[in-house]
């Protein structure tokens, strides 16, 4: 893959992928809504619902509290920018990204703290109580998800000597299909920091109305109209991409990875559609069964996390698999 | 990763099991799902031997696992259910440490046993040898399970899951001890489950309670 | 001297001075070693004095953050801070050249007299408001855990000359020392050194001394003299030791990381800005140490390209801590000036009143987070890139001990992000915590002058990594023999190991989001409008939205002090349902100093005691004192 002059497939797949992104992520969110509805025996919402949510919000006039700082009125803009570049790096269709030579997953990981920090910043900035609660709980699960997320993507990385998400899938992808307790710790790992990092249960519900309770929600009760738009937006995005990465990681097959190959980019179409799917309802599955911790058994949450992640190393260098 | 058939992957992620049962046992706090861990610990561990034994043909071994599913699957279990009944000691909360450190701890353990098993696995001659690092720590985890406890049963449970980690190590590295070794360790293992039994009524008499910390008083200079 | 004259002429002089000397420390990377010999000092024991890649690079990192601090600095003293400007203007100047001195020199003689005199002007700096009782027993203990160090550091000179009675470098660099005492050699120099770095645990003077001294001193202090410790610390163990042994590394390793959460932890918790900023400086200074434990590691294993990759990435941080902390102790300066106030709870919602120093804050509070495509992230991810080739270290312990630690670092990191939103979030972010806030005033031109030059400095570190990697290869190229090549990579692609196929393009990654922020706006803009309706916050529609309902700092500490209850020994005071005035308040108390220096201060006292019996006062028994050791000088020559 030649960095400066990247060929059409390549930058054909990396647009696919970011408009993909956009496309798709308000979508996965209406599909786990919906799975949870089916489990809790209740009718959801339609699944376009998120995709009607974000339009109405953008006609909408933005209202601004009076001490709202040009800080509060671009991060919205920032978020949003970090998770879309985020969706391009991320290999979700195919591992020939011209864009990854820029960014490998330590980047990645970057990203996402650029966000999550931008996010707690817009929430101090109005200065009323719940803003400042949900900054400090955010910045006290990051702080530990963090960690662990680096953690899996060094095991991972550990396994194909290299820290870019498309070489570490490409070389996952080509091993022979067997058992492999390393990565099935691992990936318990980071279903655990899935769950953190978007603000699932068991850690935070995405559906709460009780502020005292809540902890992503709470950042956003200042936003308004298209603000709040992009936020929403960059949430479902976000789930959308850490939901890629998994899929790279730990179930990587259907990813084009030649180069020139519009047949595979077009067959990784459908196989991605269909990993969302399993992952949505396995998600809703998970939810559903969980409840939610107190905000501070949070940490012990992760940590368990942490040592799922520390673990799968270790059993890699021991039994070699 | 090199590709390894399918009975040694199989046989790698039982190890793994272990491991993780270990550090399970290590964080929990309710009593009961300790000896339900435990009872999946053994099962785990005749899957193991099955194994094995399928893989070598060596016959004691099927005889080892039918041993090891009646005494540590079905009948250990059992009767330390029934002593957690009697007793009424379901919570252990307050260990030495808090939990995290204990994790801590025991990872620093894990890392420990798997360096010293690197040069045992050059010497071993079986094809688990790679697995003698994960018995070494599932032995030294559970030590520390008896060290950071409070209350008599989780010792106990501790002292069952070490018997476990050295039978592990022990087919691992050489397909199993000679069968009066095993034979013999079985009934030492019942032997002290019951002296234990008997000794529990007592200490819960004197102390009324099975906190180990009131051992603490039988001292002859205060 | 009057503080126009200081302020107008000789800072700004100064600056432009230390801009000159890291414009020729950055030019002059390339050559080679040169020699003098200065006339000055002892009859027979001149000064030698040499200047080599890793001098040039820290005297780089000396003009470059000073510059910065001279500006502001001419822009912020004022009258009335206790010390007359113009005194206080030569302790500066003399603290400043000390620092250089000690990176040219090149025998112990001269080294010590520089520490002595870097040390000895920066107490004078720091108790500049010496009429306060705290101030003063700040720098008492500043000065008495420097010299504890320069003792060890003098003993490490000691023990390097190797018998040959020569205290100049190159006889150092000559000398063959038995193990043994090459290994006592190292760990003197890591006590010294690191008793000036500030690493657990002879960290207690940092969060004394920085907050007492005024602004840009704490500035200079945090950036450029801690810098000196590392400094020390890499020339003597990459070049007077020659090549280190490999367990070696695991000291300054192991420290490293227990002070970088240790730091991490305490800033999380306090209540003073500038308490917060020095143990910052702790956290940060202890992943420089990691950095340089781990290329000893390397180094000692026979593994080049890892350990110039961490020596590398220990230089970078050493580099960018310089620029991101002064920017923030500065921006503290212009807070404190501004409205009188340290405490955290009495600040808040300084965005709108100060806007320069908010925003430049900003960057330095960003890049401490260690967020792409800033500064920070780049030491970070050089360092956490080398952290993986340590599972193929040949020792069995360590080659899984040290990719177990990687999760320290990556949680010391993460940690630092938390500070930082603390930091800024309390400080700028908010509604007033007090009416009184209402009166600041943003800061006068040089001050601004010195935070951008800053905060361009942290923003070009982090855009053009590539160019400061090829600066950094001299000196790599010197101290390990191996430099990191780009492989004939493009110049805004930073991949330092072209065999793991990894890279880093931060002006790539910055266009990338710059693009993508600047659609979004368009596109918003185009397909739907801009209004906007200004309005009281939202809060839920509970009204009555008051100051004190936002998070304190206490409040925002309280996960870290519940996460890791541990590391301090809190003292609360809970109101009771019985109070007239019901008072709730929470020391934090370091558990070292309870449990290390007050014993030890305490034993000290005891032995004082104890030998202050010879003190009877009567001028009989001091003439027998004279007159007893006579007797049995007297005697001693008697025996044959």
């Amino acid at each position: 893959m030649n960095v400066l002059e990247p060929s059409i497939s390549e930058l054909v797949t990396q647009l696919l992928e970011v408009v993909a992104a956009l496309a798709a992520a308000p979508l996965f969110l209406g599909w786990v809504n919906q799975c949870r509805a089916w489990l809790s025996n209740r009718r959801a919402p339609s699944i376009w619902m998120p995709y009607r949510n974000i339009r109405k919000l953008f006609d909408k006039d933005a209202v601004l509290a009076e001490n709202a700082s040009p800080l509060f009125r671009i991060a919205p803009y920032i978020v949003f920018g970090t998770m879309v570049v985020a969706a391009a790096i991320i290999p979700s269709m195919g591992t020939r990204l011209p864009l990854v030579t820029a960014a490998d997953a330590i980047a990645l990981v970057g990203l996402f703290a650029t966000a999550r920090v931008f996010l707690s910043l817009a929430a101090m900035d109005v200065g009323t109580a719940f803003g400042t609660l949900g900054a400090r709980r955010e910045m006290m699960v990051g702080f530990l998800a963090e960690p662990a997320l680096l953690m899996v993507i060094f095991g991972a990385s550990m396994i194909s000597a290299t820290t870019a998400l498309p070489a570490i899938s490409e070389h996952l992808a080509t091993q022979s299909l067997g058992i492999y307790p390393s990565l099935a710790f691992t990936a318990i790992a980071f279903t655990l920091v899935l769950l953190a990092e978007n603000a699932r249960i068991p850690v935070d519900n995405p559906a709460t109305h009780l502020e005292l309770t809540m902890i992503h929600e709470a950042m956003l009760l200042e936003y308004s109209a298209r603000h709040l738009a992009l936020m929403e937006w960059a949430s479902a995005l976000r789930l959308f991409n850490y939901a890629c990465i998994g899929f790279a990681l730990f179930v990587p097959w259907g990813i084009a990875t030649r180069t020139i190959d519009p047949v595979g980019l077009a067959f990784s179409i459908p196989v991605l559609a269909a990993k969302l799917a399993v992952a949505g309802g396995s998600l809703a599955l998970i939810e559903t069964m969980s409840a939610k911790l107190r905000v501070m058994r949070a940490p012990e949450f992760l940590a368990t996390a942490f040592l799922f992640a520390v673990l799968g190393l270790l059993v890699h260098v021991l039994l070699g698999s | 990763m090199t590709h390894l058939p399918f009975d040694l992957q199989l046989l790698n992620a039982c190890a793994a099991l272990l491991l993780l049962l270990s550090f399970a046992m290590l964080s929990q706090r309710r009593i009961v799902s300790l000896v339900d861990l435990l009872a999946v610990q053994g099962a785990v561990l005749a899957a193991a031997t099955l194994l094995v034994a399928w893989r070598t043909g060596q016959g004691h071994l099927y005889f080892s696992a039918l041993l090891t599913i009646a005494l540590k699957v079905v009948f250990l279990p059992w009767l330390l259910h029934r002593l957690i009944r009697r007793l009424q000691v379901y919570w252990d909360t307050e260990p030495l440490l808090n939990i995290s450190g204990t994790m801590f701890v025991g990872l620093v353990i894990v890392v420990f046993a798997f360096s010293l098993a690197q040069p045992i696995t050059q010497l071993a001659s079986t094809t688990m040898r790679s697995a003698i690092g994960i018995a070494i720590a599932v032995v030294l985890l559970a030590f520390l399970m008896m060290i950071t406890r409070r209350k008599a049963m989780s010792q106990v449970v501790g002292f069952l899951s070490m018997e476990n980690g050295l039978f592990f190590g022990a087919m691992s590295a050489t397909y199993g001890m000679p069968m009066v070794v095993e034979l013999g360790v079985a009934l030492d293992v019942l032997v002290a489950m019951l002296v234990l039994g008997v000794f529990f009524f007592q200490i819960r008499e004197q102390f009324d309670s099975l906190d180990l910390h009131h051992l603490e008083s039988l001292k002859e200079i205060e | 001297m009057s503080v126009g004259l200081v302020g107008r002429t000789l800072f700004p002089l100064s600056a432009l001075a230390s801009i000159a000397l890291a414009v020729v420390a950055a030019m002059s990377l390339a050559l080679p070693p040169e020699h003098a010999v200065l006339p000055i000092g002892l009859p027979d024991l001149p000064m030698h004095v040499r200047l080599d890649a890793l001098s040039r690079i820290f005297l780089l990192l000396l003009g470059g953050a000073s510059a910065g601090i001279s500006v502001f600095a001419a822009g912020y003293f004022r009258r009335g801070e206790g010390t007359p400007p113009g005194l206080m203007c030569l302790q500066y100047h003399l603290f400043l050249a000390s620092m250089g001195f000690i990176l040219l020199a090149d025998d112990a003689y001269a080294f010590m007299v520089a520490w002595e005199t870097m040390a000895i002007s920066s107490y004078f700096l720091v108790t500049t408001q010496h009429r306060i009782p705290e101030i003063r027993s700040a720098g008492f203990l500043y000065l008495l855990i420097a010299h504890v160090g320069a003792i060890s550091i003098l003993l490490t000179f000691g023990v390097l000359q190797g018998g040959s009675w020569h205290f100049t470098f190159d006889a150092m660099r000559a000398a063959h020392l038995s193990p043994a005492w090459a290994a006592g050699a190292f760990v003197l120099a890591f006590v010294g050194f690191g008793a000036k770095a500030g690493l657990i645990p002879l960290h207690v003077w940092l969060p004394e001394a920085h907050p007492a001294a005024p602004s840009p001193v704490s500035a200079l202090m945090s950036g450029v003299m801690l810098k000196m410790a590392v400094y020390g610390m890499i020339r003597v163990t990459f070049d007077l030791l020659g090549t280190p042994v490999w367990w070696w590394g695991l000291v300054p390793l192991a420290a490293g990381l227990i002070s970088a959460i240790y730091g991490a932890v305490f800033a999380a918790v306090q209540t003073d800005m500038k308490r917060l900023l020095a143990y910052s400086s702790i956290e940060n200074l202890g992943l420089a140490f990691t950095g340089v434990g781990l290329s000893v590691v390397f180094l000692g294993a026979g593994m080049r390209v890892p350990a110039a990759l961490a020596l590398t990435a220990t230089l970078y941080h050493c580099l960018n801590h310089s620029l991101m902390k002064s920017l923030l102790f500065l921006g503290t300066g212009s807070v404190l000036h501004a409205t009188g106030e340290r405490n955290l709870g009495r600040l808040g919602g300084l965005i709108h009143r100060m806007p320069w120093v908010a925003w430049a804050s900003l960057v330095g509070a960003l890049a401490i987070a260690g967020l792409p495509p800033l500064n920070g992230f780049v030491s970070e991810w050089l360092l956490l890139q080398s952290f993986l080739f340590a599972d193929r270290i040949p020792h069995a312990f360590v080659n899984l001990l040290i990719p177990m630690s990687t999760a320290l670092v990556a949680l010391a990191v993460a940690l630092a992000g938390y500070v930082m939103v603390k930091f800024f979030g309390v400080i700028f972010l908010g509604q007033p915590r007090e009416s009184t806030l209402a009166q600041a005033h943003d800061c006068g031109f040089l001050e601004r002058l010195g935070l951008v030059w800053l905060a361009v400095g942290c923003v070009a570190l982090g855009l053009a990594p590539v160019q400061v990697l090829g600066a950094l290869n001299h000196v790599t190229r010197q101290l390990t023999a191996t430099s990191l090549s780009q492989q004939g990579g493009p110049w805004w692609l930073l991949a330092p190991v072209p065999t793991r196929q990894v890279s880093y393009g931060p002006l790539v990654f910055f266009l990338a989001i710059a693009l993508i922020v600047a659609l979004t706006v368009f596109a918003v803009r185009l397909f739907y409008h801009q209004r906007v309706r200004r309005g009281p916050a939202w809060d839920c529609a509970f009204g009555g939205l008051t100051a004190r309902m936002q998070d304190t700092a206490e409040g925002f500490g309280q996960p870290i002090r519940n996460i890791f209850q541990s590391f301090f020994s809190i003292e609360r005071e809970l109101p009771t349902p019985y109070d007239r005035a019901p008072r709730y308040r929470i020391a934090i108390t370091d558990r070292i100093w309870r449990g290390l220096y007050e014993p030890l201060g305490g034993l000290v006292q005891r032995v004082a005691d104890a030998i202050a019996v010879l003190q009877q006062g009567r001028i009989a028994v001091y003439l027998l004192y004279s007159f007893g050791t006579l007797i049995v000088l007297l005697a001693l020559a008697l025996v044959p």
